[in-house]
């Protein structure tokens, strides 16, 4: 269909016609874009060549995985979408786990790959991948472009599911010839996704059966996911707990949605949660969960979950609902505008009894450690960090121990202030993603709480952070072993410790070599002054804290278990 | 229990892998699955036999409907809808049997579309449960081979739905 320029061109205007690159450049700016993380490789140097003059800051990552887990992070951090480039076959496949990881935590992300010539795919040509295949159950949607013209719209469409109803990563894969190929430039076009509908508002009558069920409740329990942070939906949540006095417990990805200095906050629930979460859930007679999924680390034994609850669930995800757990009353849509119309139905209710079970609760079972031992405790670092911090920094975490004692120790008070791989529960997301959020917020304070196996995984960033300036703190929590598996070892295999420890390098001088700043801790007398240290310090700065290696997380559901048979309740004396 | 769930999906490559990919990565079970185009060039539509209980099927439909390609989800279970199969089946016939093979044939209201010197080809369509009647009938005199398309299936017109 494309109509052939005039030869002479005098009589109508002629079209402008651009390279595909060029179109894609244009229409990322169109879109907002004005950071993004990727790798280059032969198939997306087109790309390249225009982001050379583009007004698009480009972060180039050590590997595409920690590419993808930046802009994961960077979208985390701020709400925006995340954008990043790799080229075809390594390079795609090297994104596979940081999308996953976004996926599962419903971060709004854009991939860009390179794909080998449109005639060559399909012949295994160098460098090629079938990356719409590897990739379309871990992308919210994918698609290969074989017309340049399709190019802008592709690419509008990608930004709008990305960011709309439960986010997730979108994949475009780009063949060098549609980069290549001149086209004429498109008008605008309405974006058309007959198969794509969303549920913003909730349905009046759900909302008010939500309504009449919390007031009608005698022990209520809020129950808050990630949704409410993606959908900036923290204000509307804490307006509800307060206008109808009711506690509010979250999941790991729920947390900083609400703020954990407040009474109400039973801070979070679930394998790894607060005994008055778990109790709680036990107990109420009415969940209302908000942007939450009944993950089986959250609801622990599914039969023995909340056994005297009426459910309600709001979610913008009706694949959500009732998927792990009957839902009494959904609500679908978007959990600010829901929670927005809540508030307003809902009464004041004094609930004495409840808060005051609670509150025993809480007194019998604060989260605790020994903070008498002579040994760095764990618990103990994250601790004088949120104090010296006065609780404001932005953490990241890799996954395991520390994350969990993270997520225990550091209070947080505001959205988007703990990033973390919650879902896929991806090692090596830390530093990456301490580089990502710090891209985002050049201003903050961000530091990644990481395990020493974690680190290890994706720790060539440190080069990264050097190259770009960027201040962030990396708090190792060396134990010396890949801690949670340790744990699980000794508490479910017979304390059979098999392949679970590494011998790792020494951190603060391979900082150094990369160009950072690097300390090392092995007295629990320094951690203060070292804290102090590495907050004072401008440049990247690594902080080795060898803390006790058999130190475990408490208290804990066994998997399979219900969320009232916790271990570890009396695992310290109180200090 | 079967259901017969009806996906509308836009006419695009790896639309079917999609479909395909997220049955087998959720642990559903497809009993069929009949994919062809519609009156609409840009639309496909495929459907799907899956067994299992309510609560399976109604996250099959959630999960179909999540699917960015795919325009429309609906679960003919509990309305008045015609389900058909086609199947082409090729069954032994010696000579001596002929005679009442061709009266099954016609009494299944079913084709003969090819004939060789010791079988048999013949077209049958209808319920599922017709099919399957077939099969076994033609079983006592051999069956060599059998070829089925899967369910297809549209609701009847109904007044309720037109109201
Ligand atoms: C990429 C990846 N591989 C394996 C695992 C399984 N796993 C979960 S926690 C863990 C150990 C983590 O060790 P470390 O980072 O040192 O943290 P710690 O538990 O010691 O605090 C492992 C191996 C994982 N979550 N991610
Ligand atoms: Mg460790």
């Amino acid at each position: 269909m494309s109509s052939q320029p005039s030869p002479d061109g005098a009589h109508s205007p002629r079209p402008v016609r651009k390279p595909g690159s060029q179109i894609i450049v244009d229409t990322l700016i169109e879109q907002g874009v004005e950071v993004m993380f990727g790798y280059l490789g032969g198939v997306v140097l087109p790309l390249f060549d225009k982001l050379y003059d583009a007004p698009i800051r480009f972060i180039i990552p050590r590997h595409e995985q920690g590419g993808c887990h930046m802009a994961d992070a960077y979208a985390r951090a701020t709400g925006k979408v995340g954008v990043v480039i790799a080229t075809s076959g390594p390079g795609a496949t090297n994104l596979t786990t940081g999308l996953a990881t976004a996926m599962m935590d419903s971060t709004p992300l854009v991939a860009l790959t390179g794909q080998v010539r449109t005639e060559l795919i399909g012949n295994d040509a160098f460098q090629e991948a079938d990356t719409t295949g590897i990739t379309r159950p871990i992308t919210k949607h994918n698609v290969i472009v074989k017309d340049p013209r399709d190019l802008a719209r592709t690419i509008r469409e990608a930004f709008y599911i990305a960011r709309t109803g439960r986010p997730g990563p979108v994949l475009i894969d780009l063949p060098v010839d549609i980069q290549l190929a001149e086209t004429e430039v498109t008008p605008f076009e309405e974006i058309c996704l007959p198969g794509y509908k969303l549920r913003e508002k909730g349905h009046g009558r759900q909302i008010s059966l939500a309504a009449e069920a919390i007031n009608e409740s005698q022990r209520p329990l809020i129950y808050a996911g990630g949704g409410v942070i993606l959908s900036n939906a923290a204000m509307e949540l804490r307006a509800l707990a307060e206008k109808a006095n009711l506690p509010v417990t979250m999941t790991l990805m729920g947390l900083g949605c609400y703020d954990q200095a407040r009474p109400e906050s039973l801070d979070m629930l679930g394998m790894h949660g607060t005994a008055y979460a778990n109790y709680a859930v036990q107990k109420c007679d009415l969940i209302i969960s908000v942007g939450a999924r009944f993950d089986d680390r959250v609801t622990g034994k599914l039969k023995t979950f909340a056994p005297q609850a009426k459910i309600l669930h709001i979610d913008i995800d009706p694949a959500s609902i009732s998927k792990n757990v009957h839902v009494d009353i959904p609500v679908v849509g978007d959990a600010k505008v829901i929670l927005a119309e809540l508030s307003n139905a809902v009464e004041y209710r004094p609930r004495q009894e409840w808060f005051a079970e609670i509150a025993a609760w809480k007194a019998k079972h604060p989260l605790r450690y020994d903070t008498k031992a002579d040994i760095v405790k764990p618990q103990f670092v994250i601790e004088e960090l949120w104090r010296q911090t006065q609780g404001a920094a932005t953490i990241v975490t890799g996954v395991g121990q520390h994350q969990m004692w993270t997520a225990q120790f550091y209070r947080f008070n505001r959205p988007r202030q703990f990033i973390t791989s919650g879902g896929l529960g991806t090692m090596g997301f830390g530093l990456p993603a301490a580089i990502g959020a710090q891209v985002a917020c050049p201003d903050a304070l961000v530091v990644d709480i990481d395990g020493d196996s974690s680190f290890n995984m994706t720790l060539t960033e440190l080069s990264t952070a050097v190259m770009y300036e960027l201040p962030i703190k990396v708090c190792l929590l060396n134990n010396g072993h890949m801690g949670m598996v340790r744990q699980w070892q000794e508490l479910f295999y017979g304390k059979r410790y098999s392949c679970s420890s590494l011998k790792n390098p020494d951190f603060a001088n391979l900082a150094r070599a990369f160009g950072a700043v690097g300390y090392s801790v092995d007295r629990k007398d320094q951690v203060a002054g070292t804290i102090e240290k590495m907050l004072a310090e401008t440049r990247p700065c690594v902080v080795d804290f060898k803390v006790d290696p058999a130190e475990n997380v408490w208290p804990m559901v066994p998997a399979g278990k219900g969320l009232h048979e916790m271990d570890g309740l009396d695992a310290y004396e109180l200090a | 229990m079967k259901h017969i769930i009806s996906a509308l999906v836009q006419n695009q490559p790896g639309v079917l892998a999609h479909v395909a990919g997220m049955f087998a990565a959720r642990a559903f079970n497809i009993d069929s699955l009949a994919v062809g185009r519609t009156e609409d060039p840009t639309l496909s539509r495929m459907t799907i036999v899956v067994v299992g209980d309510d609560r399976v099927v109604e996250q099959v439909r959630k999960q179909l409907g999540k699917i960015i390609s795919v325009v429309k989800v609906q679960d003919f279970v509990g309305q008045d809808a015609v389900a058909r199969d086609l199947m082409l089946i090729s069954v032994c016939t010696p000579p001596e049997k002929r005679p009442e093979i061709l009266a099954l044939i016609e009494m299944f209201n079913a084709k003969v579309v090819d004939i060789g010197p010791k079988f048999v080809m013949v077209e049958v369509s209808g319920p599922e449960n017709k099919i399957e009647a077939f099969i076994d009938a033609c079983r006592p005199y051999g069956v060599r081979n059998v070829v089925r398309t899967g369910t297809v299936a549209m609701a009847r017109y109904s007044r309720s739905q037109n109201s």
